[in-house]
């Protein structure tokens, strides 16, 4: 299938563009953080941004949604990446919303996706227990009670987990830590009796949440698919997640690159453009090389998850490599050539470096994706 | 994916009828051909003009579309038979700037006979004192009446044992600045004058020449282009070769009929396992198995932005800049699969002589060794990042 985007993408990425350089540009990020505003977000923007069809793009019309792919919605995300603008894509649109749609009744989906595709409720995915991400790690556990299942345990870096209306909780139902199987997903919540969330404000200004369980009850009906095999539903959203959030990076990259370039041409010392300079050029070709690639395999990865091929989980972790190592050697460079003044708060380079870093340790970083890829290559 | 275009499959049809008439018997797998049946299907073929199939008829080529050239490839493919092949140097480099340059008189003689596999070519580009500064090359050409008179020496000059004519960069103007003083010209090498050392590389192989001009005659009337204006077609052509290179002028590998994806694999795993073993279906050497993952990673990644280029470029253009980096990565990428596989092999890849060793062990020995004038021939990995710093990032001289 082809690798430039159609017409439908080419006008997303047009629109999403203006909008985002006019309502939130990288000072939009920053305004943020300096009023510790106590969302992290504008939600009269998200709820605008809703009535464009964003929040609603790969979930079905039937609640709500534009029924296109994730390859549509990674042109939007790459647009998000080069403004930095922290909205609830990831969180809400592909993790949250995306477990309730693969998992939830019809009741459960009607519920909650109406609502997301409006932009007027958000929907967090509490599963990560480990620093480093490990899908099948939960230790969490869910325990038969009367009328349906009590809840334990702690979850950390619950994306945009502080405005949730819904948690999609993942426990354990049966077997132990790192076992794939035995994984149940629920429906909770935030207001149920024993489950805090607390915010945690992150190094890229977003944030996430702290969520600690202690016999929260849920009912029967809050379980999202089957008891036991929430791995299946998580398998399939974190391939996602991973190939969007690859995406937003290829976006942050180029924008890092372009500006990084811009400033080799202006920038003056020993009375010529730094940009004259050798030892520079060949690190900027050798990004451009990298920023080229990481492009390529990106839209592929999301056009396989779109078609369903067979092997599509195997591109989706080369390009989270491949995104994650490009975006960490962009934002190093693009600091380190923009000198002294990459340093400080005020030049944005370094807000981009931020959520290079966050992006990349979302999800698994580059070397947890080669070992995955290394697996479903067959060594 | 579009529909099968009613026309096209005219020509399958006709084109499987002939293949099924011309193609003789002997020249499929497992069978074992005569030199007759060869020389009549060479014949057949070539007088086609399928050894250029995009080529215009007048000049020897097949007159076909671009799809039509597809199927072609997918046919011939099917029944996987030997083809003849026209000069690489002929058909990939030479023949796309004299289509572009050329006169006609020079497309009618020269073309027709790269077609036929009549002519094979050389490309005298390097000397020994212009490497990766081409342009300060000093091979002189002096015009005495009806032709030149050439008088010089050129280096690493691939396959000049085996050649009949070279396209050589020539000063014809020493005292204009040197890009401005270089001209384009073909001569037959099968004349006085002309002496052929091949050169013995550290693989132990001899691919490469140094070819020495002494009052060597070209004809006037293959110059090619105007008189000291050969820098322009010199770096066209430079285009056609690093295109070449890097496997394919961004057209991605050709899928024949479609079935199901077949099941994703390592050629460079399999060689690893055969050496270092594995342990529940890992390669059992963590540091090797980390370098196979990050090269077929990269493979993948490097063979979408191939396939993406040549579908952004679909529309006609000639390779472009960004063939640089196709070069570059493709040549430094092949360098570190060689690296790669000597790292598994250990003691193993270390034979030299026969003796002790199996001759798969000394050839991928030699194949490494080889793999170290990827970076440099065809312009170094440091000249294609100057180019892409210079033409395709704009940064300033």
């Amino acid at each position: 299938m082809s690798l430039v985007l159609t017409e439908e993408q080419e006008l997303i990425k047009q629109s999403a563009a203006e909008y985002l350089k006019e309502n939130s540009p990288v000072t939009h990020l920053r305004e943020m953080r300096d009023s510790e505003d106590s969302t992290g977000f504008s939600k009269k923007l998200w709820k605008e941004m809703a009535e464009l069809g964003w929040a609603g793009i790969p979930f079905a019309e039937e609640v709500g949604g534009a029924g296109l792919g994730f390859a549509e919605l990674g042109v939007l995300l790459e647009e998000c990446g080069r403004t930095l603008a922290p909205y609830p894509f990831l969180s809400t649109v592909v993790l949250g919303g995306g477990a309730v749609a693969l998992g939830g009744s019809e009741a459960q989906q009607q519920a909650i996706l109406q609502g997301v595709c409006k932009g007027e409720t958000f929907v967090a995915l509490a599963f990560q227990e480990t620093g480093r991400f490990s899908p099948w790690a939960i230790d969490a556990k869910a325990e038969k009670a009367e009328a349906g299942f009590r809840l334990s345990g702690e979850k950390i870096f619950v994306l945009d987990g502080h405005v949730a209306d819904h948690l999609v909780v993942a426990a354990r139902t049966s077997g132990s830590a790192g076992d794939r199987e035995g994984i149940t997903l629920f429906l909770v919540d935030p207001a149920t009796e024993g489950c805090t969330v607390t915010r945690t404000i992150m190094v890229d200004s977003r944030n996430a949440a702290r969520v600690e369980l202690s016999g929260a009850s849920v009912a029967a009906d809050a379980v999202l698919g089957e008891v036991d095999r929430g791995a299946d539903i998580l398998d399939v959203i974190f391939d996602r997640a991973a190939a969007a959030l690859s995406a937003e990076m290829v976006g942050l990259t180029s924008e890092v690159f372009e500006r990084t370039v811009d400033y080799l041409k202006t920038r003056e010392q020993f009375g010529v453009r730094i940009g004259s300079f050798q030892g520079l050029k060949h690190r900027a070709a050798a990004m451009f090389c990298e920023v080229e690639l990481a492009q390529a395999v990106v839209l592929d990865a999301l056009r396989a998850l779109d078609e369903e091929r067979p092997y599509a989980s195997r591109t989706v972790s080369a390009a989270k490599a491949r995104c994650s190592d490009a975006a960490s050697l962009v934002t190093c460079e693009g600091l380190q050539m923009h000198g002294g003044i990459g340093m400080t708060d005020e030049e944005e380079i370094g807000l981009f470096l931020k959520r290079a870093k966050a992006a990349e340790l979302t999800l698994g970083d580059a070397a947890y994706h080669r070992d995955r890829f290394a697996r479903l290559t067959g060594f | 994916m579009a529909q099968p275009d009613a026309s096209l499959e005219t020509f399958r049809s006709e084109l499987v009828d002939w293949l099924e008439a011309k193609c003789p018997a002997s020249l499929r797998p497992g069978q074992k051909s005569t030199q007759e049946d060869r020389d009549a299907w060479q014949q057949a073929y070539t007088g086609k003009g399928y050894t250029v199939p995009t080529w215009d008829r007048a000049y020897g080529g097949g007159g076909l579309s671009k799809s039509e050239a597809q199927v072609l490839t997918e046919e011939v493919g099917r029944i996987a038979t030997w083809v003849p092949a026209a000069s690489f140097f002929g058909t990939s480099m030479l023949g796309p700037v004299l289509l572009e340059f050329g006169n006609e008189e020079q497309k009618k003689e020269h073309l027709s006979k790269i077609a036929s596999c009549e002519i094979q070519w050389c490309q005298g580009y390097s000397e020994p004192g212009a490497g990766s500064d081409l342009a300060s090359l000093q091979t002189r050409a002096v015009l005495e009446g009806d032709h030149y008179a050439i008088n010089g020496s050129k280096i690493w000059t691939t396959g000049a044992q085996r050649a009949d004519w070279m396209f050589c960069l020539t000063r014809t103007d020493p005292d204009s600045p040197k890009h401005d003083g270089i001209s384009f010209i073909l001569f037959d090498l099968h004349q006085p004058g002309v002496t052929i050392s091949p050169i013995q590389l550290i693989s132990g192989a001899s691919e490469f020449c140094q070819v020495f001009f002494e009052d060597v005659r070209a004809e006037a009337r293959n110059l090619v282009g105007p008189l000291n204006g050969g820098w322009t077609i010199a770096k066209r052509l430079l285009q056609h070769e690093r295109a070449m290179l890097s496997g394919g002028a961004g057209g991605g590998r050709a899928r024949g009929k479609k079935g199901p994806e077949p099941a994703p694999t390592s050629a460079l795993a399999e060689i690893a396992r055969s050496h270092t073993g594995e342990e529940d279906g890992r390669l059992a050497d963590a540091a090797i198995r980390e370098r196979v993952a990050q090269y077929e990673l990269d493979a993948l990644c490097f063979g979408l932005t191939l396939k993406r280029s040549g579908e952004q470029a679909r529309g006609g253009q000639g390779p472009g800049p960004a063939t640089s980096m196709f070069k570059m990565y493709a040549s430094e990428m092949n360098k570190r699969r060689a690296e790669i596989i000597m790292a598994a092999r250990g003691a193993a890849g270390l034979g030299w002589g026969a003796e002790g060793f199996a001759p798969v062990d000394v050839l991928e020995t030699r194949g490494w060794l080889r793999s170290k004038g990827n970076s440099i021939e065809g312009g170094t990995t440091e000249v294609q990042l100057n180019v892409i710093a210079k033409r395709v990032l704009g940064l300033p001289d």
